[in-house]
């Protein structure tokens, strides 16, 4: 295994949940969405994230993204609690530690590629040709060499969710989580793009958080955890599919 | 940082120019109308400041009758002066440069076949110096000719151009009234008056010719006067009127029944008159900077709208809220300023186009180019603000799903 992106001792987990809970609404109209988990991910790990909709998998992703917070329990990333963080200050550890790819992309429209890889490296403050060198080779660690100047609209949905991708690594992150990532791609696109990831995670030493519905692509992970109506009903080993 | 934000503000507005410019339009019509009225405007006031100065700026204009009634106003039966008014006013009163009793009729100018209907004005050479009149040609009266009431006159620059044409008057004989008349001098050009009327368009004639041998009357129209330099107009004002109340026998609790006219005053009145439209113009071209603040506000709010799944992207990879406020903020700074820019330019051109047509000069007022500029700027950040913030407060997770 190649050195970490970040090194705050690889033996402590990067991410602790205990006793998690999430409700939206108040009052009579409340909903539970997370019933209590318990999640350990240690750094370097592959966790696929599975269930059905509604399960709480999504909650459990923006919360472990830091998007959200705990309606109770504690979430620790790097034995930091999340949940007495600022809005400011999650936006913070988002821009150092994390890095996201969604299923939908979401890719800056009329931007190129290019740009839209140098964008979180815009808010880290890294001076300009800094940024494009490091934006140009994320791109072409995703195979994406010669596409630089490509907006989204010029792009297949593959190589949209590899721009995507490589706007997640660009910047070294801790932890990618990848909601759905294969969701809108097609069998052959989705293998390239788990071994992209595979590779990141191998390569990089890059903790992947990944939801998706499909087992094969579940495959990937090297542990499975599988939710139900809003706990974590069982959670596996994964032999690796590598 | 900050400058990371407004280089991402400009990508952003260069990447939809159609709709920047339109945004703007609002402020660059605003910031052109407030330029171009004022400008305009100061322009016009100069002129008619100008154009009443020519008149002879610390002059005094003594009438009968109670007020200002404009010209051809009656007046009000009031007793008329006669020569002797003039000549107290001359020795009684300190500080004046110039005392012109003035009489005066309209009569047909003839010389050969050119006929021209014009004024007589009958005076003294005092008149010359108190209307700020200088000769292009020939001589004043001679004191001989003053007592003596001799048939002689100066003629005004439109009687010289339609009698004459090119040929030179002086020594030429014209006939005004009943009466021949020889051209001693012609005057210089001075063009319309602010208040339309040719001020060449007349005749000057020794006030005895005039008095006796065209008016038939020895009573005086008007009394003109001119005060020294750094004398106060307003004094000479007063003691004039006191002067004449005292020959008229005017009781304490009588009325004056003639009127001293300051000119400074109609100077003030006139170019106050036109600085207040200014005014209220620009209050009006101003109206419109505000609503074409409204315009980028909208415009902004719908921008926020639209870019909501971006702004979600842009709050998921790390930006702050103050980083995504700033961003929104700077860009209708930005485009405000260039509505301001662009409007600047436009309004100097427009009042430049104005100021020809209208045949003012043109003033550019600096300060009120800057002025249109720091509030269009500051338009932006009022209008933009609101947008900015709605931007800045969106849930992340809320604004990814945002289709």
């Amino acid at each position: 295994m190649i050195a970490p992106a970040s090194g705050i001792g690889d033996m402590n987990p990067v991410i602790e949940l205990d006793g998690v809970t999430r409700v939206y609404g108040t009052g009579t109209a409340a909903v539970s969405a997370l019933q209590g988990i318990d999640l350990r991910i240690d750094h370097g790990d592959f966790v696929a994230v599975m269930g059905p909709s509604g399960s709480g998998k999504s909650t459990c992703m923006n919360i472990l993204g830091c998007l959200d917070t705990p309606s109770s329990g504690t979430y620790r990333f790097k034995g930091v609690e999340v949940g007495k963080l600022s809005r400011d200050q999650r936006a913070l550890l988002r821009r150092h530690y994390l890095g996201f790819v969604f299923q939908g992309f979401n890719l800056l429209n009329r931007t190129s590629a290019l740009e839209n890889v140098e964008l979180p490296l815009i808010y880290r403050g890294t001076p300009a040709t800094e940024r494009r060198e490091m934006a140009r080779k994320a791109l072409a660690a995703v195979g994406l060499n010669g596409w630089e100047t490509h907006t989204p609209a010029e792009l297949s949905g593959g190589q949209q969710q590899r721009v995507a991708i490589a706007r997640a690594i660009v910047a070294s992150p801790e932890v990618l989580f990848a909601d759905e990532p294969t969701g809108n791609l097609d069998s052959a696109r989705s293998r390239e793009i788990m071994e992209l990831m595979t590779v990141f995670n191998r390569d990089l030493g890059i903790t992947i958080v990944m939801v998706t519905h499909d087992a094969v692509m579940a495959a990937y992970a090297r542990r499975i955890v599988r939710f139900m109506d809003g706990i974590i009903d069982k959670e596996e080993k994964n032999g690796g599919a590598e | 940082m900050f400058l990371e934000t407004i280089f991402i503000a400009m990508r952003e507005i260069r990447r939809n120019v159609m709709r920047s410019s339109l945004t703007i339009l609002g402020i660059v019509i605003g910031v052109a109308a407030v330029i171009t009225m004022v400008t305009v405007g100061d322009g016009a006031t100069r002129q008619v400041a100008s154009e009443i100065s020519s008149l002879g700026s610390n002059m005094l204009d003594v009438r009968p009758g109670q007020s200002f009634r404009g010209p051809g106003g009656t007046r009000s039966g009031a007793p008329m002066f006669k020569i002797a008014d003039a000549e107290a006013i001359e020795r009684d009163i300190g500080g004046l440069a110039g005392v012109a009793p003035i009489t005066g009729k309209s009569v047909q100018a003839i010389y050969g076949n050119e006929n021209w209907s014009t004024n007589i004005t009958g005076s003294t050479n005092s008149f010359l110096q108190v209307r700020n009149w200088a000769l292009s040609g020939g001589r004043q009266f001679t004191d001989g000719e003053l007592r003596s009431g001799a048939a002689v006159c100066i003629i005004g620059a439109t009687i010289r151009k339609q009698l004459f044409g090119e040929q030179d008057p002086v020594g030429r004989t014209i006939r005004l009234e009943k009466i021949s008349c020889q051209v001693i001098g012609e005057l210089k050009s001075k063009g319309q008056s602010g208040f339309g009327t040719d001020q060449d368009d007349f005749v000057l004639m020794p006030l005895r010719t005039v008095q006796r041998r065209i008016v038939g009357k020895n009573d005086i129209f008007s009394i003109s006067v001119s005060a020294k330099d750094g004398i106060s107009t307003e004094r000479v004002k007063e003691d004039i009127e006191r002067l004449l109340r005292e020959r008229r026998h005017l009781g304490k609790k009588e009325d004056d029944d003639f009127n001293v006219r300051d000119m400074q005053e109609i100077v003030k009145t006139l170019t106050g008159t036109t600085r207040l439209l200014t005014g209220l113009l620009g209050a009006v071209a101003a109206v419109s900077l505000l609503v074409g603040g409204i315009g980028i506000m909208n415009i902004m709010l719908v921008s926020v709208t639209e870019r909501t799944r971006e702004i979600g992207i842009r709050l998921a990879i790390g930006a702050m809220e103050k980083q995504v406020l700033m961003q929104f903020l700077i860009e209708a700074v930005v485009l405000s300023c260039f509505g301001g820019i662009i409007g600047i330019i436009l309004g100097i051109a427009a009042a430049a186009a104005g100021a020809s047509a209208l045949k003012v000069p043109l003033i550019l007022n600096i300060g009120i180019i800057i002025i249109a500029f720091v509030f269009s700027a500051a338009v932006g950040v009022v209008f933009g603000f609101f947008p900015a913030r709605k931007a800045a407060l969106l849930d992340p997770i809320e604004a990814l799903r945002h289709e």
